[in-house]
């Protein structure tokens, strides 16, 4: 996107002008980094903008918070971060940030990656990170594409799109992401667009905040390999759909939250419920059947 | 430093192999241990799920897969634990890509390998020693491990405590191979106090975040480790990186960082290796063995020598890195060298290539699903010595 792109985009969702001068991004990049390596009309810029809006928000100490990527364009997130970062495997963030997580559970563990990284490669970890609901927030980047590797079609590319190795269009069904990780247990599921970035900061804000498993799919544009191939314009044209694309319905059964381009893109925060913790039935488990034998694991000041 | 006492289950116990390394892996510090079920090296995080809880501040996840398993201890080790995992072949089949990224991460790690027949599925209750190359070469690219390989229930414990300081001292994966007969084989094993157990520290750098990047060599060729929440805001990558951790992808870096990676072991390598001799000075005939193939080796020895042969006996304690100067040396005395290993002929080619023509050396094969017959290896000596 370009500057005046991404000015527009703010504007159109309410940041003040103000708030776009005094950018928190700088402070959490690693300056010496950069250039990054995103095209030009990208979406994954934009999140990781309102992701510093929302760590700002929190006003959590850096030092306590991890990041962890797996691979592709999203995958680089991690890399830019002035954080404990960690750049893994292709489709292992999510096993990664479990072993960090429950090896030091006062940190806060975030998990920002693609959509071919977490739901198909990582599809596994996925479901079983939201069945344990162990305290880790994922970032789902949803450019219906593999970004990295060219353009192949992903579980997320709409029916009809065309990718690399779907050259006809792509005929396989989608998984709908919400409905996957709500049923198996996730207690936080929202899903915003890189148009919408007040509400996706907040969503990030309370998906952080969220004692749980959470997580935030964000619709975001690959004008390189998805839009463009598909006759789909630039990444602002794309920003711009969304506007008119997507419905606002929190609280929409996810059941009907799939994603078809002739279909309104439902948005918005669907789960928010309360479930036990992994640590906390670890450790109500072990002490009730240990006694005295057992300390209470993670816990600081009788605070988990 | 001294082992905590917490973790020492002090005493003269009668174990299994499995549940020996599992006392080793505790006494050494691990409290973190992420697995996946598999024959016939089950027992191993059992116990660990059973010991943790009581030993206190760890815990054991059962992962999804061996994938996810092989990552959650990376994930650990990041956040200052000493981790493990503990598989069998499938599974270190599966955690490949996993070892690899270890190697690059540089972090200290251990895999306990309880290995079985294969290939493939094989044969899960069966001993063999196919995994002997794999966990030297399994992952893609150039990098190097350690590896021991136990041939007693009482080595399993102390190997995998030497596996584990040896991990944190030279920051890379170190495999504790067991042959299913050793993991499920019943005999006296004495755990000490803990003040009499030697623990390897984590090499923490000494520096402070301004002064520090991840992949400055600070102790020799190592780096000084830190952990997820100090404050040193790190990062690392799979990818070809720079001593900042950040990816570089070209010639030099590549260059530099594998160089650094390899360099780090070999340099080290007398420091690392260990083998046991026994009547290996003067013998004509010195028979190369690891793991429980040692034990049928030590058999058919004593009965060749009460034919009046001279022959040796080099047991590989750890096997990679081999003991090369040693063994060119033994083949420039020798007249042959014997490899008796639980497989189609692995490490044989290893020795070949040491022995460089100095002396014949002899494959005795096994595919796997029992050990050696003392017999057999015996012929071999005596073939040898005609
Ligand atoms: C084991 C393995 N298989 C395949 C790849 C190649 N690969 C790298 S990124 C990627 C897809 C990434 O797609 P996504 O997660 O959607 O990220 P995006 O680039 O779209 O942000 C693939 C297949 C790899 N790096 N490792
Ligand atoms: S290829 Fe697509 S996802 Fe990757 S950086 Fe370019 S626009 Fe973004
Ligand atoms: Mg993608």
């Amino acid at each position: 996107m370009s500057e005046k792109d991404m000015k527009e985009t703010y504007e159109g969702a309410g940041v003040s002008p103000q708030d776009q001068a005094d950018n928190p991004v700088d402070r959490i990049l690693r300056q010496e980094r950069m250039p990054h390596i995103w095209c030009p009309g990208c979406g994954i810029g934009t999140t990781v903008n309102c992701f510093a809006r929302a760590l700002e928000k929190l006003n959590i100490d850096l030092d306590n918070l991890a990041v962890v990527s797996g691979i592709g364009c999203t995958g680089r997130v991690a890399g830019y971060l002035k954080v404990d970062s960690f750049h893994t495997t292709h489709g292992r963030a999510i096993p990664f940030a479990t072993g960090l997580k429950l090896a030091n559970p006062k940190m806060k563990v975030v998990v920002y990656s693609g959509d071919g990284d977490l739901t198909a490669i990582g599809g596994n970890h996925l479901i079983h990170a939201a069945r344990r609901n162990l305290d880790i927030t994922v970032i789902l980047v949803n450019n219906f594409t593999y970004g990295m590797t060219g353009g192949q079609y992903a579980p997320t590319t709409p029916f009809g799109s065309i990718q690399t190795t779907m050259p006809y269009g792509m005929y396989e069904h989608q998984f709908n992401i919400p409905k996957l990780v709500a049923a198996a247990g996730a207690v936080y599921v929202a899903r915003w667009t890189v148009y919408q970035v007040a509400h996706l900061t907040r969503a990030m804000t309370e998906a952080i905040a969220k004692k749980g498993f959470s997580l935030v799919e964000v619709m975001s544009p690959c004008p390189t390999l998805y839009l463009r191939r598909n006759r789909l314009g630039e990444g602002i044209d794309e920003v711009k759909r969304f506007k008119e694309w997507a419905v606002r319905k929190d609280g929409a059964d996810v059941n009907d939250v799939g994603i078809s381009r002739d279909k309104p893109l439902i948005i918005g925060k669907f789960v928010d419920i309360e479930r036990d913790e992994y640590i906390d039935l670890m450790n109500r488990q072990l002490s009730k059947k240990l006694g005295d034998r057992y300390t209470l694991y993670g816990v600081e000041n009788g605070e988990v | 430093m001294k082992a905590d006492p917490k973790g020492v289950l002090t005493g003269i116990h009668f174990m299994d192999g499995n549940h020996a390394a599992c006392e080793g892996a505790l006494a050494a510090g691990c409290r973190f241990a992420a697995g996946y079920p598999i024959t016939p090296s089950t027992e191993v995080v059992e116990r660990f799920a059973a010991r943790i809880p009581v030993v206190g501040d760890g815990v054991f996840i059962q992962m999804e897969d061996e994938l996810a398993s092989s990552i959650a201890i990376q994930g650990a080790v990041w956040a200052g634990r000493k981790a493990m995992t503990v598989t069998s072949g499938p599974g270190i089949s599966l955690m490949q890509e996993h070892i690899g990224l270890a190697a690059t991460y540089e972090i200290p790690l251990v895999f306990i390998d309880v290995m079985r027949g294969g290939p493939s599925t094989g044969l899960p209750t069966l001993p063999a020693q196919g995994d002997i190359m794999q966990v030297k070469w399994g992952s893609h690219g150039d990098y190097e491990i350690i590896t021991l390989a136990t041939s007693s229930p009482q080595e399993c414990f102390d190997l995998t405590i030497k596996a584990f300081n040896l991990a944190e001292l030279y920051r890379c994966p170190v495999f504790v191979l067991l042959d299913e007969v050793v993991g499920h084989m019943l005999e006296k094993v004495v755990i000490p106090e803990a003040d009499e157990i030697e623990v390897q520290e984590r090499l923490w750098t000494k520096k402070t975040p301004e002064e520090y990047w991840p992949y400055d060599p600070e102790y020799g060729m190592i780096p000084g480790m830190v952990k997820a929440g100090d404050g040193y805001r790190i990062h690392t990558t799979g990818l070809t990186h720079d001593h900042r951790g950040y990816p570089n992808l070209n010639t030099k870096t590549q260059y530099e960082m594998v160089n650094r990676m390899i360099n780090k072991i070999k340099d080290n390598a007398d420091k690392i290796i260990e083998y046991e001799e026994d009547g290996v000075e003067g013998a004509d005939i010195v028979v190369i063995a690891y793991g429980v193939t040692t034990r049928v080796a030590k058999k058919a020895i004593e009965d060749a020598r009460k034919k009046g042969i001279k022959v040796g006996l080099l047991k590989l304690v750890v096997v990679w890195p081999m003991p090369e100067k040693r063994i060119r040396e033994i083949a420039k005395n020798a007249k042959a060298l014997i490899v008796a290993e639980g497989n189609m002929g692995q490490l044989v080619y290893e020795v070949e290539r040491l022995a460089a023509g100095n002396c014949p050396t002899t494959l005795v094969p096994h595919p796997g699903g029992g050990v050696h017959k003392p017999e057999t290896i015996e012929k071999a000596i005596l073939e040898a010595a005609k």
